[in-house]
């Protein structure tokens, strides 16, 4: 039976990983390359890295981490971030990473997933979507919309896609997963934002990974068993060894959630 | 990297055949973890010396058979002798022929079929999830295992990584099952020609087992199957 995926997200800058509150502030966790290692070990299903420097900075990033990670590890990984082309996309896969994720260039030319897609793969496609539930919007009611930039608060902006509509849209250009990042739970560790990512499933037919708010092992049950997403990536309570990975998935295995054994 | 495992008085010569695919640098790092050398070559001579090749792959079938014709490799691939292994892609380009759903731009889907090696006689179509989602991504398990040298170490119940959203059938060729919404090869094999639609590269310690199975294989382990 398909396990469900525990995915740790490094998050990187300038070859350090760092992690903010809210995407804000941000202080170095570690090296990248015995961290990926230590994950990999430890009994993680995936890693994501994430370069949250680069979408919004515009400048040539060097990506030598990414060959020194897929040196090392034996478990996949997807890289984000500064993918904005084919040849970008080609760069990251050909360093060893297995899926690339892309998210503001993808807003800003949404046809560039069909063409990684016919090129690379839908598998290795991923799309992260970046959504913040606006209270005040559509008359008061609030609603969840995309926001793009979010790796640098001054240049964060809201887009006029609504965060349902977008998955939908790049699921039928040819995503080949979707990374739902609920920026109102990031790093508060409160627990998955369960009602957006159970209507997220709704319209999601790709694999769905939940993003932001992960505080204890039980918002990891809630999450795969209220909004049956395929798996969840968390940061911080890694970082921090708030959670044991070899924990969370017996704790797991005891709630009846197929996962791999470590 | 550490020294090669293999006896010094014997040297082996491995290759990873270079099918213009984006996992040829991960396939090669996992030999290297096991303390083999390997070498990425598109060159005929190389291949055809090797004792051993690996076709790796991701991406459509379509796009890896065009690199392959490019490359004039097609008759030096349908006539190595010495065992080969295939990686997911690489695994489904050793089959007949590949029916892959395209999406176009606008998002219209197509069927398409492509030509393939024709080094086991199957053919790869859309799994059929019934309902699952796809693709079918994320580690699942095996639900048979036959004997084969490759698979020693290997049993029902494994976790192995799975990224795809076609497969080949259960067959008389199939050596490894994995079920999602239907059960389909995980791997097969025919004479010296052995494929697995997972990623050992990306398997963790098992898949790194399988890969050291094949590395270490005696080939005339493989003539008696």
């Amino acid at each position: 039976m398909l396990a469900k995926r525990i995915i740790p997200c490094l998050d990187v800058r300038d070859g350090k990983v760092v992690k903010g509150v809210q995407f804000r502030n941000h202080e170095i966790i570690g090296d990248i390359v015995p961290l990926a290692q230590k994950y990999a070990q430890a009994g993680a299903d995936e890693l994501v890295f994430y370069d949250i420097t680069a979408s919004s900075d515009g400048r040539v990033v060097d990506k030598s981490w990414v060959s020194r990670i897929a040196e090392v590890i034996d478990i996949p990984f997807c890289v984000a971030g500064g993918i904005k082309s084919e040849a970008d996309a080609q760069e990251i896969l050909m360093m060893g990473a297995d899926k690339i994720s892309i998210n503001s260039p993808a807003l800003r030319e949404p046809e560039l997933i069909s063409r990684l897609a016919e090129q690379f793969g839908q598998q290795c496609i991923v799309v992260g979507i970046d959504s913040f539930f606006n209270k005040e919007a559509n008359n008061g009611q609030g609603e969840y919309q995309v926001y793009q930039f979010t790796g640098d608060e001054k240049r964060t902006q809201k887009t006029s896609w609504t965060t349902f509509d977008w998955i939908k849209k790049v699921v039928s250009l040819g995503a080949g997963e979707i990374v739902l990042n609920c920026m109102n739970q990031d790093g508060v560790r409160q627990g998955y934002d369960i009602e957006q990512l159970k209507h997220a499933r709704d319209v999601c037919s790709v694999p769905l990974i939940a993003s932001g708010g992960a505080g204890e092992m039980k918002h990891f049950s809630n999450v795969y068993q209220q909004a049956d997403v395929d798996g969840a990536l968390a940061a911080s309570v890694f970082h921090k060894g708030v959670i044991q990975i070899s924990d969370l998935k017996q704790y797991l295995r005891q709630q009846q959630i197929e996962v791999r054994p470590c | 990297m550490s020294q090669s495992p293999a006896n010094p008085l014997t040297p082996t010569n491995f290759v990873i055949v270079d099918t213009g695919c984006a996992n040829l640098s991960s396939v090669k790092f996992a030999v290297e973890r096991l303390g083999y050398q390997i070498t990425i070559t598109d060159n005929i001579e190389l291949i055809k010396q090797a004792d051993k090749v690996i076709f790796p792959g991701v991406g459509s079938a379509e796009h890896a058979m065009k690199n392959i014709i490019v490359k004039g490799l097609v008759t030096t691939l349908q006539t190595l002798t010495q065992p080969v292994l295939g990686f997911c892609l690489g695994m489904q380009l050793m089959t007949e022929s590949s029916t892959e759903m395209k999406k176009s731009s606008t998002g219209e889907s197509n069927s398409n079929t492509v030509e393939c090696l024709n080094l086991i006689p199957t053919k790869v179509e859309p799994l059929q999830a019934q309902g699952n989602r796809l693709p079918h991504m994320g580690w699942n398990t095996l639900t048979k295992v036959e004997s084969h040298p490759v698979l020693s170490g290997i049993s029902e119940g494994d976790y192995f990584y799975f990224v795809h959203s076609f497969a080949a059938p259960i067959s008389e060729y199939t050596i490894a099952s994995c079920e999602y919404g239907s059960h389909f090869s995980a791997a097969i094999a025919k004479d010296n020609f052995i494929g697995c639609q997972f990623h050992p590269e990306r398997s963790a310690k098992l898949g790194s087992k399988i890969i050291e199975n094949f590395l270490a294989l005696d080939p005339q382990e493989l003539v008696s199957q």
